[in-house]
């Protein structure tokens, strides 16, 4: 057992137990982006900062993948770990402004404008999905692809894979809502889920009446017009 | 078995590509297929295909029992391996901070215009690949483009479409000899491409191929005949004859390294590309003649 000192407030865990971990076992808040129980910690958002150490030694580290250590001081919510969080949605919010999660996070941490160059970018290079596939879904038909500002998510050679599933998940987790569906081009589709169920949008005007189960996706829409 | 398949290009132009099975099966043959040795083996795919055609990557993991993604993932991330086929000549625009500012980026967009491809696409005619690479260390010098392994400084966009030209005529023009039995092959570095024929010193009157060595703490050029079967050499340092020396490009640095070793004294084998296709293989110790040609 390892005994450290979340917002002065002793704990004692597991060895191999995570901060963010420790820190849900005391009931204090952190919110995180990245991360989701079932599958491994990768500290890509750098949401769930914390600040370790005192004094001249405190630093702030990714309380996800950052393990417990005896005599730890953490400080989940210190000034300096609130404006870099700020700081993240607001980074956040410039390149996704469309996601709903990003959104409702902005909102609830008072982030009340952007001021960087604004992008819409259609992912935010969590990784969610690529764990999704891989711990939970055992498919491993998608993946981080190139390297820098090239970096995307998705299948090999860019065609539709003949290891995944059809299960979806990949559109289930993913925070930017909008890059697994790619619907008004159906032969680029990763996933065609939908089209297993129903037909939905593929053959809008058979279905017009229907609802796509990605209800935050325009996708459909923008190809109409 | 031989199959043909189709490499995809941006924009839709189809390379036809050979992918000789047996030979990936060979080079997997002579990895182990732990997980590390993955790159070892992309590496030697590349240098004998001068990429890494999509029916050599499934046969890798396959063979490997990894999934495609992760394959792919490592094929797209470093960039000495090329999923499109490389053009005969490179062309590198230097796009870091200093060439930026002094205008580099212009430069490459003429580049793009008058080859009709963009950064890092190779032409339909595969006559030219375009990248771009961010410094290369002759910053005062700046804009810098290099083509072939030759150095171009100060470009401005009025010279683009000569220096095309000029590549286009061979920056390292050899000419092929009237013996058809003793023939002068053309090699470029497997990792990056880049010829090493050097015209300035000839040897058995053809140009011959220019690579650095290092062996025993001691550094050094070494040029070699480019005629198969010759073993004529010269060298800026003393090599003692049984020495095994290690075999650099001269433009990429990258150690010309393959995995096969010599059938007559166990030394590792050096690989290089001749133009046109195949490889050529020669024992990295002074003194034995082992060498191997291998055309596709
Ligand atoms: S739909 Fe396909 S890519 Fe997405 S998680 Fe399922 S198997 Fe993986
Ligand atoms: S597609 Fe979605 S889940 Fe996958 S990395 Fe991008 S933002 Fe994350
Ligand atoms: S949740 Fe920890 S870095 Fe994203
Ligand atoms: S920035 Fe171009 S050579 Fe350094």
């Amino acid at each position: 057992m390892i005994t450290l000192r979340i917002n002065r407030l002793p704990v004692s865990v597991e060895d191999g137990t995570t901060l963010l971990e420790a820190a849900s076992f005391l009931g204090f808040p952190i919110p995180t982006l990245c991360h989701m129980d079932g599958l491994s910690s990768y500290g890509a958002c750098r949401l769930c900062v914390v600040e370790i150490g005192e004094g001249p030694e405190a630093k702030l580290v990714s309380s996800c993948t950052y393990p417990a250590e005896e005599g730890l001081k953490v400080r989940t919510a210190s000034s300096r770990v609130l404006r870099a969080r700020k700081m993240i949605l607001e980074l956040l919010l410039a390149s996704c402004p469309q996601s709903k999660t990003i959104q409702d996070l902005a909102a609830a941490h008072g982030v009340r404008q952007q001021r960087f160059k604004q992008e819409y970018e259609d992912c935010i290079l969590c990784g969610l999905c690529v764990r999704m596939c891989q711990e939970q879904m055992m498919a491993k038909a998608i993946g981080f692809r190139n390297r820098g500002e090239k970096r995307s998510i998705g299948t090999p050679f860019d065609i539709k894979s003949d290891v995944c599933r059809l299960c979806g998940a990949c559109m289930y987790v993913c925070p930017a809502c909008q890059l697994r569906c790619t619907y008004n081009e159906p032969e680029k589709a990763i996933c065609g889920g939908c089209e297993n169920l129903t037909p939905s949008c593929i053959d809008k005007e058979r279905f017009d009446d229907m609802m796509c189960y990605m209800d935050p996706c325009v996708a459909c829409e923008i190809e109409k017009e | 078995m031989t199959q043909d398949i189709a490499t995809r290009n941006k924009g839709d132009v189809h390379v036809k590509q050979e992918v000789d099975t047996e030979v990936i099966l060979g080079i997997l043959e002579r990895h182990d297929k732990a997980r590390g040795a993955l790159i070892a083996v992309l590496e030697e795919i590349q240098a004998q295909y001068g990429c890494l055609p999509e029916e050599a990557l499934r046969t890798v993991a396959n063979e490997m029992g990894r999934p495609l993604v992760d394959v792919y993932g490592v094929a797209t991330f470093y960039r000495s391996f090329s999923l499109q086929p490389r053009g005969k000549h490179l062309i590198s625009v230097c796009l870091g901070t200093a060439c930026h500012v002094r205008g580099a980026p212009r430069i490459a967009e003429e580049f793009e215009r008058q080859l009709g491809i963009k950064a890092g696409e190779t032409t339909p005619d595969e006559e030219f690949t375009l990248e771009t690479v961010n410094c290369l260390g002759a910053c005062a010098l700046g804009p810098v483009v290099v083509i072939d392994g030759h150095y171009f400084s100060k470009i401005r966009s009025s010279k683009v479409g000569q220096l095309i030209d000029d590549a286009l005529k061979g920056l390292d023009k050899i000419e092929i000899g009237e013996d058809k039995r003793i023939f002068p092959i053309d090699v470029s570095c497997p990792r990056c491409n880049h010829s090493l024929m050097d015209e300035s010193l000839t040897i058995d009157d053809h140009p011959s191929i220019r690579v650095s060595v290092s062996f025993d703490h001691k550094h050094g050029w070494l040029r070699l005949s480019s005629l198969y079967g010759s073993s004529s050499i010269r060298a800026e340092q003393d090599i003692p004859i049984g020495m095994v020396v290690d075999f650099f490009c001269p433009h990429c640095h990258a150690e010309l390294i393959g995995s096969w070793e010599c059938p007559m004294c166990g030394a590792p084998m050096v690989p290089m590309i001749v133009r046109g296709g195949g490889m050529v293989q020669i024992c990295s110790r002074r003194g034995c003649n082992s060498h191997m040609l291998d055309l596709i």
